[in-house]
């Protein structure tokens, strides 16, 4: 049970490696942490992981979840939850329906979604605002909305791309404590990008920086 | 493994679907409408006996009495439109871009961009006319006793056809800039150039201008393209004799006498070379303007006294648009007089008359009118749709080409190849007047309704899209349950602007209706030449009232829809 990334490496338009060919081993429940300087393709990297490479990337090597080979699955198969610094709520929704959004098939019935949803809600502090508008939530709010929306989807693995970086220092603590926490909870691999070293300190996983090629 | 083929698979297989689409229902009916022209036009046209090639048509051309002058007034017209336009919007652009790109200046913008040309045409001739508005109000203090002697509307040289013109494209233009805007540092570059000593207006010129042009070189030649080549607007408002080439080939097309067609068939290929000889000259002139821009910016001139000159611009951009909110004030007023003798600035008596005398024409018109912008507007948007999603999934970005492909239609002058097309429709066997009619207005209508949605599809936050991927979204579900309603204000958009499109046609609605599909369009312009104000009143207010309604809609339905959603509120235009 681990998210485990082989000689991975990403080009844009066939050009060179954005940078060296990449192994790594997550083991459930922990995480683990990429840094390094700005530009160098570490977004690009989660995206490789993640199945979102925008056009022109390509890459190469494999990703192996869970024993699972899921380099050449698309995104919405590979189940790999994702979560951004500006949360990337969807603003059309509430946010309860955010939630129910990611909330996985298996859970049925009306009352049961609900009800899942608002157990998730009051997990992350958010009791009573389903019906609230992403867009008149704190930082720290959509922060938490969107990785119960990740944790809903029931994913194999996390992907965090600097998900703690738009917050004050005071919240980034509690928020990093509250994120980890989940993923030991759930005994999933997660990957994190990040620009702060406290980050990569909390995580306790291996920590890579990332160069260019 | 096969799924991520599968993805891309599908990608390909819907672009390659749109473009067959696209191939066959625009690009070809335009080729082979051009194809039957050109052969016309050289005596070839078996469907009236014509069967040997000659320049026997080009003869009979040059024998039209009056084509020198009508080649010289459309050129007149159309350069000078096109000229005065860009250089009003560019102006007002410079002076008020701030406020004009907030909500509210799309408010203001959108009742022109929805009044379709001819509704203007007609309001503005009230509005000029010796005994028009203007006319009213000026006669207390001249002392007029009658209406004025100066030929104000349909004058020789086009002067009232480039003023309807200007109203209609300066806020065309106007949108566009400020699109490009968007695309341009103005922030940083104004501040470094003013940091530089530089002022305001000059850093307008020499450093926003130049960048801002190669964005809106495309529409600026659409503009040029449609101003040469008008021909219900210059019914109206041009001169009539010799009148503009456009409506010079329109009546050659609908003599009774059917050998008139081939000349008429070599006019329209005279229309096409002007237009490529307008688009060379366009070419040449930005050619000059670069070399003699570069000298100047050499130079060093912080020349402090450009802003006067924009600020000129700018007030004479706010006279058109006075002239086309009193153009269409006017209309829905004369709609509903009765008795409005001259000098009185108001009518004496009001009346429903005009509507009520004429509930059936209008009802009929009306419905026509609605079913084509429905039908038109659906297909399109539906393509373009399909087209920014194929986009998408075929993980590919835009093309050059596919971009060409898509202005193609308003860069080659109607006239040029919708008569051909008729021709080849008939030989065909499409006896369905109506059917033809939505085919040729959807060759306009989707090049529009694709400008007005894919700035916004293109710009969408791609991590929104992603997400909804990771939470195990399919395409379909990320489609329907996010792009779409994300996107539910420029779709809303897009979709205004076809039917305002579809609304407006004059030219594909007379050629392949053959007379017996009737617009608001067609009625109003035939009305116009008529004598009554008052019935054509009432069709160009419905045919202005349409699309206006359309916009409305497209404001009010976001807001509703969105109303607790404070992103998407701030979003919508």
């Amino acid at each position: 049970m681990s998210l485990s990334l082989a000689g991975l490496a990403v080009r844009f338009r066939g050009g060179a490696q954005l940078f060296p060919p990449l192994d790594l081993e997550i083991a459930p429940g922990r995480m683990a942490a990429v840094m390094g300087p700005s530009g160098v393709g570490k977004s690009t990297l989660l995206d490789a992981v993640g199945g979102h490479l925008a056009h022109g990337f390509s890459c190469e090597g494999s990703i192996t979840l869970n024993g699972r080979d899921v380099t050449e699955l698309p995104p919405e198969a590979r189940r790999i939850g994702l979560v951004f610094q500006d949360a990337g709520l969807f603003p059309h929704l509430s946010v309860g329906d955010n939630l129910a959004f990611g909330l996985a098939r298996s859970v049925r019935g009306r009352a049961a979604r609900r009800a899942a949803v608002e157990r998730a809600l009051a997990q992350a502090g958010l009791e009573g605002m389903a019906a609230r508008d992403p867009a008149t939530l704190s930082g720290g709010q959509r922060a938490r909305a969107a990785l119960m929306r990740a944790l809903l989807a029931d994913p194999e693995a996390l992907l965090l791309d600097e998900p703690f970086s738009g917050l004050d220092t005071e919240r980034r603590a509690e928020m990093r404590a509250f994120t980890l926490d989940l993923i030991r909870r759930r005994a999933i691999p997660a990957l994190i990008v990040t620009h702060d070293p406290a980050d990569a300190e909390a995580a306790g996983g291996p920590c890579l920086t990332l160069s260019a090629a | 493994m096969t799924a991520r083929r599968r993805t891309g698979a599908d990608g390909r297989l819907l672009r390659g679907a749109v473009l067959a689409v696209v191939a066959a229902g625009l690009v070809s009916p335009i080729a082979a409408g051009l194809w039957q022209t050109a052969r016309a036009a050289f005596g070839v046209m078996p469907a009236i006996g014509a069967t040997e090639v000659s320049l026997a048509p080009l003869r009979a051309l040059l024998d039209v009495p009056g084509l020198g002058t009508a080649v010289i007034v459309t050129l007149v017209s159309g350069i000078g439109a096109t000229a005065l336009s860009l250089a009003l919007a560019l102006g007002l652009a410079a002076v008020a871009h701030a406020r004009l790109a907030s909500p509210v200046g799309a408010r203001l913008l959108a009742p022109f961009l929805a009044a379709p040309h001819a509704a203007v045409a007609i309001g503005l001739a009230f509005v000029l006319a010796p005994s028009g508005w203007i006319a009213r109000l000026l006669a207390p203090l001249f002392g007029w006793a009658q209406p004025p002697g100066a030929v104000t509307v349909g004058d020789p040289w086009g002067i009232a056809l480039i003023l309807g013109l200007a109203v209609k494209e300066v806020p065309f233009l106007l949108l566009m800039i400020l699109a490009a805007l968007s695309q341009v540092r103005l922030r940083q570059d104004m501040a470094a150039a003013r940091a530089l000593g530089y002022g305001r207006g000059i850093v307008w010129i020499k450093v926003i201008a130049p960048q801002l042009w190669p964005l809106i070189r495309l529409p600026a030649m659409v503009v040029l393209a449609y101003s040469l080549s008008v021909v219900d607007m210059a019914l109206i408002l041009g001169p009539s004799n010799p009148p503009t080439l456009a409506v010079l080939l329109t009546r050659l097309f609908s003599d009774p006498d059917i050998a008139r067609l081939l000349p008429a068939s070599a006019g329209a290929l005279l229309q096409l070379a002007l237009v490529v000889a307008a688009f060379a000259g366009l070419w040449s002139v930005e050619r000059a303007a670069r070399a003699a821009g570069l000298w100047w910016l050499r130079r060093g001139g912080r020349g402090v006294t450009a802003e006067p000159g924009l600020r000129l611009a700018a007030f004479g951009a706010s006279v058109v648009f006075a002239l086309g909110a009193l153009a269409l004030v006017s209309l829905a007023l004369w709609s509903v007089a009765w008795r409005w003798p001259w000098p009185a600035a108001l009518p004496e008596t009001w009346s429903l008359q005009a509507w009520s005398g004429n509930a059936s024409g209008w009802g009929a018109a009306l419905t026509t009118t609605f079913a084509l912008a429905a039908l038109t507007t659906g297909a399109a948007l539906l393509l373009a749709i399909a087209w920014l999603e194929g986009e998408d999934r075929a993980r590919r970005g835009r093309a050059g080409w596919a971009e060409a492909l898509v202005y193609l239609p308003l860069l080659v002058p109607q006239i040029g190849f919708l008569y051909g097309l008729n021709v080849l429709f008939l030989q065909a066997g499409v006896t369905d007047h109506v059917l033809a009619v939505a085919w040729a207005q959807a060759l306009f209508v989707f090049p529009y309704v694709m400008i007005a949605l894919s700035p916004a599809w293109r710009a969408l936050d791609p991590r929104l899209v992603r997400s909804a991927a990771a939470l195990g979204a399919g395409p379909w579900r990320r489609l329907f349950a996010v792009k779409l309603p994300v996107l539910l204000t420029p779709l809303m958009t897009a979709a205004a602007v076809g039917v305002a499109v579809s609304v407006a046609q004059y030219l594909p609605t007379l050629f392949m209706g053959a007379g017996r599909v009737q617009t608001l369009t067609t009625e109003a312009v035939a009305l116009s030449s008529a004598s009554d104000r008052r019935v054509t009143a009432v069709y160009a207010t419905l045919q202005a009232a349409l699309p206006f309604a359309a916009f409305l809609a497209a404001f009010a339905v976001p807001a509703l829809v969105h109303r607790d959603r404070r992103a998407l509120r701030a979003a919508a235009a």
